[in-house]
């Protein structure tokens, strides 16, 4: 070859690769000008969901001040009693619900892609509109403070004191607010477990994941089975407030502590939900750090799967007070200790990583190391809770104050800082300066310990929480004064970390690539950042590709690997199988829309109208929601490609659509029904905890739903379910009539069933205002004709599909995703009836 | 910065582990925890309330929780068992980190194993109240 065709070969490359990544930009732009907003790629996307759990994470601070204002000295009336519940309760509910597991989504929905790889999740629109709905509910929940109606019940909104106490909207406010919020946790979850099963580059294995990918995935499973049954609670709660169902009124049968077991199923689990991706950032960022693999990294995924387990062993723990059997009280104490031992290996995996590498000195690794030495002091105090009778004494003193305050900024806002330091440069493109960031870490270490530390002693001393003053001369004043200097001092370097973000970088340089030097593949992308994510998703052969592979970048960038094009202009990414990463599918997915943000809008609404008894208006802005969303998937989803498979690069060539099992949808609806299923089995939870705290329930002679109207429901049902499991075969061999009539001969028994499942409480004149237990039997039946009503939607929409001709014979995702459904709603209506008409034959 | 410069010993040994691998092996350990943990707080909460009364004796509930312990014990010991079977395939060790089948497999296995020890240690503990407690109070 001589030096003319040679440099003419090069020309050609260059031209071609050009040509490349012009195309692969187009479908990736940002949309400009107002239209910004419509985005829903995840950079975009996680970095609004970043900032704004940040802004929330400021406000709950601004009212930690406040609070530590007041109780710097004896008998202050700088707030009033009332204001200082308001105060206090938005502070935890703000801190916990709007800041601590909204950032982890934030902060997963904008690297998880790039460490795996990945153009974007599978459903970036469905990120989009959890963080609408995170946004609005945010604003609504933290809102009512300056309205004077914010909620003054505590974070866990115990019962009687908010139901027969507190006037107002403040509880209905948190119920509503934070449900709707949960829905948006619940849509990430939904996410991140497809995204970290299925969107893997090919050949990163599930022994190559990387250990955040682990965590993610525990902590998403985890909100599968937590949020669900505080989303019951509230569903029990509100009930209770709105139409006055007496499930916590000890007068009519009603019981407060199963809104406790209830919050608290939800409550321990969630401390290690917003605790577990925290530590996930430190098993990112110390091996960097120390400059070698880490340690242990088998032991790792056994803490996050082990804690994530036992996580759920642990809720009685805040009920030890509370008149539990000792025997009960023995279990969730002994479970309570038992977690200790997972979280202690990772510590011993990170201490091991840091002394057999090469430690670096940074800020990041600096506010590791704080959050690590805090942890460790949380995690003891937390030994010594755990511990029943030593908890009898600290309960509900300061001490415990303390002792979750060291778990939480030790185990959560520290590692957050050091994300963000760590991270900037992957979402900005800059690094963010070192002295502030030196400033900002002792001046938050010292005062978080000045403040903290004293509070073991005050709370020792017998000063009670959520009290909003003390009398002097009791030992507790100058403890306080000290906490209070010391939060000022923690509150400075906060501020310093938020002017060092907040600086702008226009003149300083981009940084370099791999800034840091790290091994993972989030570090692949060029500074600043394009659009589209990776140049071309590249084949892992190791847990640090960047580290194990030489030429790994040059390649990438050379588009030498999987989709390196975009020739039909659309945004596409591959899926891959769970185990292996095997490519199975080239994705599409979609682009810009604002209808998420109409969606969110409207289910806000549902829930916000609710809030104020405007009935009407939440029935009329759920219906809107209702639609948009239809709108959203009848456009939006499950298109057919205009050719079955595409070349995706190294002589592999994918299916551009899949339906079952193997499709993204059918794994999303799987999960959520998961979810759904939770929440479900809380339901039933709470009818079987009423018979085991009364001595006859279903109470004797009350009319029960009788044993006729359940069982023909139950019939009915079974036979929509199988008329819609038929319809979907009919489809499979394209016989499209005998597919509608299946379907809507479906459709029909569906809707007898929800009439005759109706029929057994009504006609027998169950009043679930009059005693518990009709209230229970109603909330079953509502719960499930609810479901089935949704039911009802999917088998018309699946219809609709099908002679519309966005569905045919091959093209079945909706039909197999709505089967799935239905064998949920098989379960659900059977397991209803047999308990709400078996089990008084049994009882 | 890597130390990874051989190839895996035995990548052309033996034949390669199945492809149908899943996860749920991992998750059996734990599972049989939760499993003994809500029996054992079920049966205890239900005798306390319904049977046993708030003062009375949990008279045939700790044999009930023992017997509950020795079973699921049991299987955590075989999901232990089998997870040191594919933890031991071939001839590789830890880490797990090569880019083959036979390590993929191998480092389930060795999971499984490390869950199964912790379920099986926190089985213990939650058995451990009945030893010592005799009634409900």
């Amino acid at each position: 070859m001589n030096d003319r065709t040679y440099s003419h070969d090069e020309r050609d490359d260059r031209a071609r690769r050009e040509a490349q990544e012009r195309r692969l930009s187009a479908p990736w732009q940002t949309p400009r000008g107002w239209r910004y907003w419509s985005a829903v790629n995840n950079s975009e996307v996680g970095l609004w969901y970043t900032a704004t759990s940040f802004i929330f994470f400021l406000f709950a601070g601004v009212l930690a001040l406040l609070m530590r204002t007041q109780l710097a000295i004896p008998e202050n009336d700088f707030l009033s009693a009332t204001t200082y519940n308001q105060v206090f309760t938005l502070h935890g509910s703000v801190m916990m619900f709007l800041f601590g597991v909204p950032i982890f989504e934030a902060f997963s929905i904008m690297i998880l892609p790039q460490m795996l790889g990945a153009r974007d999740l599978p459903f970036p629109r469905l990120s989009a509109y959890g963080y609408w709905s995170f946004l609005i509910g945010g604003i609504f929940v933290c809102g009512s403070i300056f309205f004077g109606v914010a909620p003054e019940g505590g974070w866990f909104m115990y019962p009687p004191l908010t139901t027969a106490y507190q006037e107002g909207l403040g509880a209905d406010i948190w119920l509503l607010g934070l449900s709707f919020i949960e829905v948006a946790s619940l849509a990430a979850a939904v996410e991140l477990i497809v995204g970290v099963l299925k969107t893997r580059p090919p050949g990163m294995r599930i022994n190559l994941l990387p250990l955040y990918a682990w965590y993610i995935l525990v902590v998403a499973v985890m909100i599968l089975f937590a949020f669900p049954p505080l989303i019951a609670g509230d569903l029990l709660f509100e009930m209770e407030r709105a139409f006055d169902w007496p499930f916590f009124d000890p007068s009519r049968g009603g019981d407060p502590l199963l809104w406790q077991h209830l919050f608290w199923i939800f409550g321990h689990p969630e401390v290690y939900i917003i605790f577990l991706p925290a530590i996930a950032l430190v098993a990112m960022i110390v091996p960097t750090f120390a400059r070698r693999p880490i340690v242990g990294y088998s032991w790792v995924v056994l803490a996050a799967v082990g804690t994530g387990f036992i996580s759920f062993g642990l809720w009685a723990h805040h009920m030890y007070t509370t008149g539990l059997p000792n025997i009960s009280l023995a279990f969730f104490s002994a479970a309570s200790q038992a977690v200790a031992i997972p979280t202690g290996v990772q510590i011993f995996c990170f201490l091991a990583t840091v002394m057999a590498g090469r430690f670096v000195r940074s800020v990041p690794m600096l506010f590791v190391t704080g959050a690590l030495a805090i942890f460790v002091l949380g995690g003891l105090t937390g030994v010594m809770v755990a511990i029943a009778p030593f908890d009898f004494q600290a309960h509900d003193t300061y001490f415990v104050v303390a002792h979750l305050h060291y778990v939480l900024i030790g185990g959560v806002l520290f590692p957050v800082a050091a994300g963000l330091y760590y991270f900037y440069p992957m979402a900005t493109g800059k690094l963010l300066a070192e002295k502030p960031g030196y400033w900002a870490f002792w001046l938050m270490f010292i005062g978080f310990n000045v403040t903290f530390l004293p509070m073991h002693f005050t709370g020792l001393l017998g000063m009670p929480r959520r009290v909003f003053t003390y009398a002097a001369d009791i030992g507790f004043d100058g403890l306080n004064l000290v906490s209070t200097i010391g939060a000022f001092i923690l509150a400075a370097g906060v501020a310093v970390l938020v002017i060092e973000v907040l600086r702008p970088k226009g003149k300083q340089p981009y940084a370099k690539r791999n800034p840091w030097n790290a091994g993972t593949l989030e570090w692949l992308g060029e500074m600043p950042g394009k659009p589209w994510g990776v140049r071309s998703i590249p084949l892992v052969k190791g847990r640090y590709p960047l580290w194990d592979q030489p030429h790994l970048i040059r390649d990438v960038d050379a588009g030498r690997f999987y989709l390196p094009d975009a020739e039909e202009g659309k945004r596409e990414t591959l899926i891959t199988t769970t185990i292996d990463a095997d490519p199975i599918q080239c994705l599409r997915v979609p682009g810009p829309t604002f209808i998420t943000l109409w969606a969110a809008l409207f289910t806000g609404g549902a829930f916000i109208f609710a809030t104020y008894k405007w009935y009407l208006a939440a029935g009329t802005s759920a219906l809107l929601a209702l639609v948009t969303v239809l709108v959203w998937l009848w456009t939006g989803t499950a298109k057919i490609p205009e050719k079955r498979s595409k070349d995706v690069g190294l002589g592999v060539s994918l299916p551009l659509y899949a339906s079952g099992s193997t499709s993204v949808g059918w794994w999303a609806m799987f999960i959520t029904m998961i979810g759904d299923m939770s929440a479900y089995a809380s339901l039933l939870f709470g009818y079987f905890f009423f018979w085991t705290v009364h001595d006859d329930f279903p109470p004797d002679p009350a009319a029960g739903p009788g044993l006729f109207w359940p069982v023909v429901a139950a019939a009915l049902l079974l036979g929509a379910w199988v008329c819609t499991l038929l319809s979907r075969h009919w489809n499979r061999r394209d016989r499209p009539l005998a597919f509608t009539l299946g379907l809507g001969l479906g459709a029909v028994l569906n809707v007898a069933g929800i009439l005759a499942l109706l029929a057994g409480p009504h006609l027998n004149g169950l009043d679930p205002t009059r005693h518990v237990y009709p209230a229970t039997v109603w909330v079953l039946v509502l719960w499930t004709t609810i479901h089935l009503g949704v039911g009802l939607v999917m088998q018309c929409y699946c219809i609709a599909r099908r002679w519309a001709g966005r569905m045919t014979a091959e093209h079945d995702i909706d039909i197999r995703n709505v089967t799935l459904y239905w064998h949920f709603m098989a379960i659900t209506s059977g397991v209803t009836v047999l308990v709400i008409a078996g089990f008084p034959l049994l009882a | 910065m890597t130390r990874r410069a051989q190839a895996e010993p035995d990548a052309q040994g033996k034949p390669t582990p199945g492809r149908r691998e899943s996860l749920w092996p991992l998750a059996m350990g734990p599972l049989l925890w939760v499993a003994h943990f809500l029996l054992s707080y079920a049966t205890a909460a239900v005798w306390c309330a319904k049977v046993g009364g708030e003062n009375g004796s949990l008279g045939g509930v700790r044999l009930v929780i023992g017997i509950y312990t020795a079973l699921i014990l049991s299987g955590i010991a075989v999901v232990i068992w089998r997870g040191l079977r594919k933890h031991r395939f071939g001839t590789a060790t830890v880490p797990h980190d090569f880019d083959t089948p036979a390590d993929r497999h191998r480092f389930l296995g060795f999971a499984t194993v490390l869950l199964g020890g912790l379920s099986f240690v926190a089985t213990l503990y939650v058995a451990l109240p009945v030893v010592f407690i005799e009634s409900c109070r």
